[in-house]
């Protein structure tokens, strides 16, 4: 297919994706494969089950799970919406917001929580907390995370709306949409896709958080990947490899939903009138 | 024709009159919650350590002196270099570095490759480059100790195939943790690399064949410097995590190949800790981010310019 | 009776740019105006202003006798068609339309007649619920006209609402738009640059350069008599000389031009003897004939000739710095005879010179 002299194409390269593709998956192919292992080993192959994710659901350890799922969803869910409204409002203050003092020095503190390494964060966030006080715990991580999510839902949402146009809005001002009214009716449904992908990389970040929560869980609260981390610490077990399997799974699921939102988007695209 | 003011470029401003009102919110939270913690932390980083963990609010240099010399166990013999944690910070640099040059290799080709596809199987490619990137980091980690531990599945694979006579120590070295930065951020480096590739215009690199060029000179001279910043985003993204990684330095390498991410870990851990020490080691990293930032953001608006 | 509009010493800076300064003129009620000049001189940056979505930065803006450049442009009586129409692309035809209505607090039952209404107007009875992006051009162009007038606005400004239409259907809008303003008697405030559709709509233009107005009048006022050399320049084609005044009688001016040579002009104010400015021809005005004609002409020699369909356009060196355009139709004269390099004469039609001061 690919002429020989076609300029685009260099030998070699193919062979290069394909290999980065086998880094990429190799490993979590392999402990998918090993999550259905019968047997108790992690190196012996004892048949197929399913054994590994009945233990995750009913073991010892699944009570354990059960709560640090709940509370990985749970702040996930309210990170990612607190995050996703305050990123919405700045995106409308950055780029609808005309030039002003601030404006740059307004990215920068914006953008700091993506700038400023995790184990940095984590750190300072801890140092802070008890500093003035505050009680370890759910309400710790939900704050952390609410900031460290901010600029993870700001790009997305930026993007979307710097395609569009503001003629959209003068539009609806000059048809006498108060400044409200043309956000709910005109803005918001335009930039909804931006919006949505913002909203589902925030609940991601909030869910894969590891370093930052680690510091500042305080005793007792658990994350999934805090609860992953514990008990790998003490050996890679089977049913280890089976949760982290659904988790795979589950985040599968969320690209291929925002793969499609995406999709949408495209058929939609800011319309460049 | 330009719509608008006339002088070429329009600053949307249709809300400007309540901008400040829509910025506050992350002008606070960020402010409040990560700007004044990282000033306390570099107040912290000159304060007393407190033996249980926490601080005694007197003026020290000795989380920064204790980086540098080493004065006994009671403080009181005459100062020797200490090589400990200055080389800790030598190692991570230097295994920051190796995963993007690492990255790099890989990366390229593959965000080249991916970029010039049709655009049909392109949505393909990247959709399979992009799963990982949203894969929880701590799974791709864990699942990468699973497959290089001494009796696991690739010293297995590679004793069945006669490629080795014992398993090969990978688990806990210093190739360990290589392998394990650059698996973590490899889709870092993939998909600034192709964003710039998808947009780069072929007929650049027509004109230079129709010039006489050969392919490889193309890429070399056209191709390269037209998606340099491209190449050196994903640089960044690779190079600034990797510097302060903590899960595959602690998964991966086990006690003997200490990271920064490790070291700051440690002083924070129960009671045993240095927080001054640990703050400290924080803002010698923070800093370090940021001068690599800083040249970034120089280099970008010199390309503008 | 009071203005549609009153625009008095308004000015607009960008920063270091100065987009509008010491703009002062009346629209009066009912008129088809339009706000003629190249792109970057001011036009659409005045629209901008009578509409609201930029301040001034000094002077007033009166909309039948109310201030309004305080009120922010969703509290100003006036609607706009947008260059791209800007019509909302997760509305149908029939919400777009109401849109206005919707937040002017209008009732169900009205919002629906009144919809009804405008899209009868606009003959787009079968697309109500059609989305934007599933009409055409001029379909899109009706709706942002019908979406616009919904609201009965007391001016109605148009930013070069046809520049993004193919030839034809832009021909057919002109005709269409003239018949609307006059049937709903809705003041109109146009923006182009597109001098054929400013001259074959307007009541009155405002011609407008680096953003200063230039010259206000009908379009035959602004095609015949020209006030300087840039409406001369902008508007049609013309031929722009040298010259300086040798004797005066009224308007009518006898001048000199560099190469010695005289022609009589007419004159927008009065002038001294020995004044300098130039003359302005038109290439219509002027015929080449290889004997002397009766009357005044011009002695010159042939250069080439460029067909163009109904006309052959000449042109003519009276000397080695100075060239005339001429251009005659085909047929009435017999042009093929001429060929370059041939000794010419030019002659003026009468009255057709005019001596613009610089």
């Amino acid at each position: 297919m690919t002429r020989p002299f076609d300029i685009r194409h260099y030998r070699g390269f193919f062979a290069v994706t394909c290999a980065c593709l086998v880094i990429l998956y190799a490993p979590l192919i392999i402990v998918m494969i090993y999550s259905f292992n019968d047997s108790a080993s992690i190196t012996n192959w004892g048949g197929v089950s399913l054994r590994w994710y009945v233990d995750v659901f009913t073991g010892p350890d699944s009570e354990k799970f059960k709560l640090a799922a709940w509370n990985s969803l749970s702040i996930a869910v309210m990170a990612a919406t607190v995050s996703t409204t305050i990123a919405t409002a700045a995106a409308i203050g950055m780029i609808r917001g005309g030039q002003f003092k601030g404006k740059s020095a307004s990215f920068a503190l914006i953008s700091l929580p993506i700038m400023v390494p995790e184990i940095v964060t984590a750190v300072a966030t801890l140092i802070f907390f008890s500093t003035i006080g505050f009680k370890l715990g759910t309400l710790s991580i939900l704050v952390a995370h609410i900031v460290f999510c901010i600029p993870f839902a700001y790009l997305p949402i930026s993007a979307r709306l710097q395609g569009i146009e503001a003629s959209f809005e003068e539009a609806a001002q000059d048809l006498y949409a108060s400044r409200w009214a043309t956000f709910r009716y005109v803005l918001m449904p335009i930039m909804g896709p931006g919006i949505l992908s913002g909203f589902l990389l925030a609940f991601i970040i909030s869910l894969d958080d590891f370093i930052i929560t680690n510091f500042i869980k305080g005793a007792g609260v658990e994350t999934l990947p805090t609860a992953i981390f514990g008990s790998v610490k003490q050996g890679i077990k089977p049913n280890i490899m089976a949760l982290s399997t659904l988790l795979l799974m589950f985040s599968i699921c969320l690209v291929t939903l925002s793969y499609f939102i995406g999709k949408r988007g495209e058929a939609n695209p800011p319309p460049q009138t | 024709m330009a719509a608008g003011t006339g002088s070429g470029k329009t600053i949307s401003a249709t809300f400007s009159p309540v901008r400040h009102w829509l910025l506050m919110p992350s002008w606070l939270v960020i402010g409040f919650f990560l700007l004044i913690p990282v000033v306390l932390m570099l107040i912290y980083s000159f304060l007393t350590k407190e033996f249980r963990g926490g601080v005694i609010w007197d003026f020290s240099l000795a989380a920064y002196d204790q980086f540098i010399f080493d004065r006994g166990l009671f403080g009181d013999d005459p100062p020797r270099i200490e090589w400990a944690y200055i080389s800790i910070f030598l190692r991570s640099i230097g295994q920051a570095m190796g995963a993007t040059v690492l990255c790099l290799l890989i990366g390229f080709p593959t965000a080249y490759f991916i970029a010039t596809r049709p655009a049909k199987t392109r949505a393909i490619w990247l959709f399979l480059v992009t799963i990982p990137y949203w894969v929880n980091l701590l799974i791709r980690t864990v699942s990468m100790k699973f497959l290089i531990r001494d009796n696991g599945p690739l010293n297995e694979a590679m004793l069945g195939l006669g490629l080795i006579d014992a398993p090969l120590q990978l688990i806990n070295t210093n190739f360990a943790v290589q392998l394990g930065l650059f698996y973590s951020y490899l889709p870092f480096m993939v998909l600034p690399i192709y964003a710039s590739v998808e947009r780069y215009n072929f007929a650049f690199s027509e004109a230079a064949a129709d010039l006489y060029a050969p392919k490889w000179t193309i890429l070399r001279r056209i191709v390269l410097p037209i998606v340099k910043p491209g190449i050196i985003a994903g640089c960044i993204l690779v190079f600034v995590p990797s510097l302060g990684a903590f899960l595959a330095p602690d998964l991966l390498g086990g006690a003997k190949t200490f990271m920064i991410g490790s070291l700051i870990e440690e002083q924070f851990k129960g009671n045993a800790g240095n927080w001054p020490f640990g703050a400290a080691a924080s803002m010698i990293l923070l800093s370090m981010v940021l001068i690599v930032l800083m040249f970034y953001a120089r280099a970008q608006s010199r390309d503008q310019t | 009776m009071t203005p549609a509009i009153s625009l008095s010493q308004v000015r607009k800076d960008f920063g270091k740019f100065i987009a509008l300064s010491d703009v002062t003129f009346d629209i009066s009620d009912n008129e088809f105006f339009t706000l003629l000049g190249p792109s970057g001189c001011g036009k659409t940056t005045l629209l901008r202003l009578i509409a609201g979505f930029e301040d001034t930065s000094a002077g007033t803006i009166h909309l039948y006798g109310e201030e309004i450049e305080n009120l922010p442009p969703d509290k100003r009586p006036v609607n706009t068609v947008f260059q791209n129409y800007a019509l909302f692309p997760h509305m149908n035809v029939a919400q777009n339309i109401g849109f206005a209505l919707k937040m002017l607090g209008w009732s169900t039952d009205e919002i629906t007649s009144r919809v009804d209404e405008m899209i009868d107007m606009v003959r787009l009875g079968e697309f109500a619920h059609r989305k934007p992006s599933q009409l055409s051009g001029g379909q899109q162009q009706r709706v942002a006209l019908a979406r616009a007038m919904a609201p009965r606005p007391k001016v109605l400004l148009l930013d070069e609402p046809l520049s993004a239409l193919d030839l034809k259907l832009r021909q057919q809008m002109r005709g269409e738009l003239k018949t609307l303003q006059r049937e709903t008697g809705i003041t109109f405030i146009f923006v182009t640059h597109d001098q054929e559709e400013a001259l074959s709509m307007s009541d009155r233009i405002a011609v407008m350069s680096a953003g200063k107005l230039q010259q206000i009048g009908s379009p035959n006022e602004i095609y015949e008599f020209p006030a300087n050399r840039f409406v001369a320049d902008f508007i049609g084609e013309t031929n722009l000389i040298d010259a300086s005044v040798t004797q005066v009688s009224g308007r009518r001016v006898t001048c000199k031009l560099a190469d010695g040579e005289t022609i009589t002009a007419l004159a927008h104010q009065d002038l001294q003897i020995g004044a300098a400015g130039i003359v302005s021809v038109r290439p219509e005005s002027l015929s080449v004939t290889p004997t002397a004609p009766m009357g005044q002409s011009l002695t010159g020699t042939l250069g080439d000739a460029v067909y163009l369909g109904t006309d052959t356009q000449f042109t003519v060196h009276l000397d080695q710095s100075l060239e005339l355009k001429v251009r005659m139709q085909n047929g009435v004269t017999d042009g093929a005879k001429l060929t370059a390099g041939d000794p010419v004469f030019v002659s003026i039609a009468d009255g057709a010179a005019r001596f613009l001061v610089d």
